[in-house]
């Protein structure tokens, strides 16, 4: 697709292409893809489901992996607050049923989506939803589950007859299951876009075409020039 | 090898103090024969044996050495009068129940009573023929050579209660001579892994029978059958870990400890070293994932993968319900398999053996609860109608227990329907009743009980039975114990082991299908969506 199908509308402010996932967003998005993928491999290996992994090398790649995207993920969470990028990540309840309508059925007939890209606001209502969904629930029911089981020699000895074991076991292997689900789902709407690579391209460049305010223009033009795309 | 150092120098002084005794008269060179006995000990002891007045001999009898050696060594037998070696007699530290050779039944020969001058040759004493009563108590009664014949050539003869040969005997088809008492008697030293073993790798009558970690071929092991007694490594002696005070020996199948949390036994300690933790600790591995499993699973569960190891089979199955078979001569039936091993014996009825063995592993507290001659079996029979001979008690919630592997043995034993209790066969005597003799099972178990002072219905039956031997020696080199696999995996070694949560072998059946339903249905969703989009978009560019 040429740009003359991004020929703004009347009244529309015009698209520009715009780095909008900085060179740390992009970072920490493509090592947590790399990771979580070591992770399910080496967990669902250490859980039984294939035998593709000596055990004692799944164990070892799978703690090794889950250390790093927890300091990864402590790091970002950190870089979030500093930047103020987290609220990026607050739902929008009102805009969901438009975009869930548009993926459900306008998306099969060519109509446009209901949500456009603006530099304050990245993530369409639904997309907010379920990286929250992942990041206050999935993410953490992995992480913390997964410290406790990392730290059992500290409480063995009081989980003895319990079902302190099992049920960090149940919480990591359910939440595992979630990570998959959300992440088949995450990679088939990268898909969604103008073209089939579109996204993924553009969380390899950091570019995409959004609407700009005049304001924006100007401040950008004026202030953060490397921000826009020649 | 730097570990061994410390360790064979404190072998050193060990066998220094042992050995020590007074200062012998230095003009007593004694003559030439005795001169140039070298006795192996005097390179470390202070105490040179071949040059003690006392053991010139000649030497009659066994108790007429135990008489020298008590002339220096003068506590060695009443040291030895109040150790499970002597007595075959024990209290049990945790159910408080009164064990021993003389009341604890076995899925082997069953119970001594009534067979004594066999089975009390391995007595560490002399003339035990009545088991009824307690050990003949005299001091010359203690057998010193047993333990510590440092020739080789001292054996207690299988049916004399105990004593050597003092003629030329003929023992199976060997012609046994009697040793020269004297010339062992200056040969003493720290006892050996073939002293041990005389009487420990052949429990159960024979080479390997009983134990399944325990056999001839420790008596000059490779590391790679024992990491710790091999030649060709450490080379310890089973005095290593079963370090002895006051003649009492630490480590018993009567008083196990599942779990040592005393750890390292330091010089200054009880030097008691019976167990795994004495000399490595509760953590022992570099890797810290393999020391969080310390808790729960016994060193010995990873680092014996297999027992029997050595070439020689251990007997897995004794059925006692098919001995007595004679053939058409009326000549007792006896048939070897193809390894050579006895697979039937008219004296002791169908047997089966196994070498490289894997154990069976059970939770395991360190409390037995052992059948005794006299007890009545109600209640311990399970449901299957099999009993138990040894009940290993503890489980995943008890802090004690430990994952522990077992030589499963099994057994078919007489015992009396009626009265509920096993029962004593007299298989050995040289009386018209004895099982080996006549082949007459209720005449022999009726001597038996009669012997044994034991009430009997008269009804014989026989009883399947298990037994479990914890298996702690043939401890393989490091880079041989168990891999995460074979037991994180679904169907591993602890398949049978309840109570605890173990990856790779554990999952939550429902969450497992709810999960893999939901991932199925939503790539199949994805799919369907996909496909709906590709079809869409071609009749809508088609429609242009």
């Amino acid at each position: 697709m040429s740009d003359a199908t991004l020929a703004p509308a009347a009244g529309k402010p015009p698209k520009r292409a715009v780095m909008i996932y900085s060179r740390y967003e992009r970072f920490w998005h493509w090592s947590q893809a790399l990771l979580i993928f070591i992770l399910t491999f080496s967990g669902f290996g250490l859980h039984g489901t294939h035998g593709l992994l000596p055990f004692e090398v799944a164990v070892n790649l799978h703690t090794t992996a889950a250390l790093v995207l927890i300091a990864l993920w402590a790091f970002t969470t950190f870089w979030h607050f500093t930047t103020g990028q987290w609220k990026q990540y607050l739902p929008q309840l009102s805009g969901l049923p438009a975009v869930i309508r548009f993926y459900a059925w306008g998306i099969l007939t060519g109509a446009p989506h209901p949500y456009s890209k603006t530099l304050r606001r990245k993530q369409n209502a639904l997309q907010s939803l379920a990286y929250l969904l992942f990041m206050v629930m999935i993410g953490p029911a992995l992480w913390s589950s997964g410290i406790v089981y990392l730290t059992y020699p500290w409480w063995s000895h009081w989980a003895i007859g319990t079902i302190g074991l099992p049920a960090v076991a149940f919480i990591h292997t359910a939440a595992a299951f979630l990570m998959i689900t959300f992440v088949v789902i995450h990679v088939y709407m990268t898909t969604t876009g103008k073209t089939v690579t579109h996204y993924v391209k553009t969380m390899i460049t950091g570019y995409d075409s959004v609407e700009l305010t005049a304001a924006e223009v100007a401040f950008l033009e004026e202030e953060k020039s490397d921000l826009l795309k020649k | 090898m730097l570990r061994g150092v410390p360790i064979r120098a404190l072998w050193a002084l060990l066998i220094a103090f042992a050995f020590a005794g007074p200062a012998p008269a230095a003009e007593s060179a004694g003559p030439a024969a005795i001169a140039a006995e070298k006795s192996k000990a005097a390179k470390t002891s202070t105490a040179d044996h071949t040059k003690f007045k006392a053991l010139e001999g000649p030497f009659a009898s066994g108790p007429e050495v135990t008489k020298a050696c008590l002339t220096c060594h003068t506590e060695a037998s009443h040291q030895v009068m109040q150790s499970i070696h002597w007595k075959w007699d024990t209290i049990s530290p945790t159910t408080g129940k009164r064990l021993g050779k003389t009341r604890t039944m076995n899925s082997f020969c069953g119970s001594p009573l009534s067979n004594e001058p066999r089975c009390t040759s391995c007595h560490a004493g002399y003339g035990w023929t009545d088991a009824r009563q307690p050990p003949p108590n005299e001091p010359s009664n203690v057998d010193c050579l047993a333990c510590h014949d440092k020739t080789g050539t001292y054996k207690k003869i299988p049916t004399d209660a105990g004593h050597p040969a003092y003629v030329e005997r003929k023992v199976g088809d060997k012609m046994v001579p009697p040793p020269d008492l004297a010339k062992v008697a200056r040969s003493v030293g720290a006892p050996g892994r073939e002293n041990c073993g005389a009487c420990h790798f052949n429990g159960g009558g024979g080479d390997a029978v009983k134990h399944g970690d325990l056999d001839t071929s420790l008596i000059k092991p490779s590391k790679e059958l024992d990491v710790h007694m091999g030649v060709d490594g450490q080379n310890m002696t089973c005095a290593t870990c079963h370090t002895f005070n006051a003649h009492i020996q630490s480590g018993s199948r009567y008083a196990t400890r599942s779990i040592d949390t005393h750890g390292k036994d330091l010089p200054k300690d009880d030097h008691d070293r019976a167990t795994c933790e004495s000399c490595h600790g509760a953590e022992p591995h570099k890797v810290s994932k393999l020391n969080d499993h310390t808790d729960r699973v016994a060193c010995q569960t990873c680092h014996i993968p297999e027992f029997a190891r050595g070439g020689v089979a251990t007997k897995t199955l004794w059925d006692w319900s098919t001995a007595g078979k004679k053939d058409a001569n009326g000549k007792p039936i006896f048939i070897k398999d193809d390894h050579g091993h006895l697979k039937y014996s008219a004296e002791k009825g169908d047997f089966a053996y196994g070498e490289n063995v894997r154990p069976a592993y059970k939770w395991y507290n360190g409390t037995i609860e052992q059948v005794n001659v006299d007890d009545k079996l109600d209640g311990r029979i399970e449901p299957n109608g099999i009993l138990t001979l040894n009940r290993l008690m503890g489980d995943a919630t008890d802090p004690k227990a430990r994952i522990w592997p077992f030589k499963e043995m099994k057994g078919k034993q007489p015992f009396d329907p009626e009265l509920k209790t096993l029962l004593v066969n007299h298989v050995f005597g040289k009386d018209d009743s004895a099982f080996w003799t006549n082949f007459d099972l209720p005449k022999a178990i009726k001597f038996g009980m009669e012997y044994a002072g034991l009430p009997w219905s008269g009804k014989i039956d026989f009883i399947e039975t298990r037994m479990y031997w914890p298996i702690t020696h043939m401890v393989a080199p490091k880079d041989k114990a168990l891999n995460c696999a074979e037991c994180h995996s679904r169907d591993g070694r602890l398949a049978g082991i309840t109570g605890v949560y173990l990856p790779g072998r554990d999952h939550f059946s429902w969450l497992d299908l709810l999960g893999y339903a939901a991932f199925g249905l939503t790539i199949l969703g994805i799919a369907a969506h996909g496909t709906a989009r590709l079809v869409m978009r071609k009749k809508t560019t088609g429609a242009h």
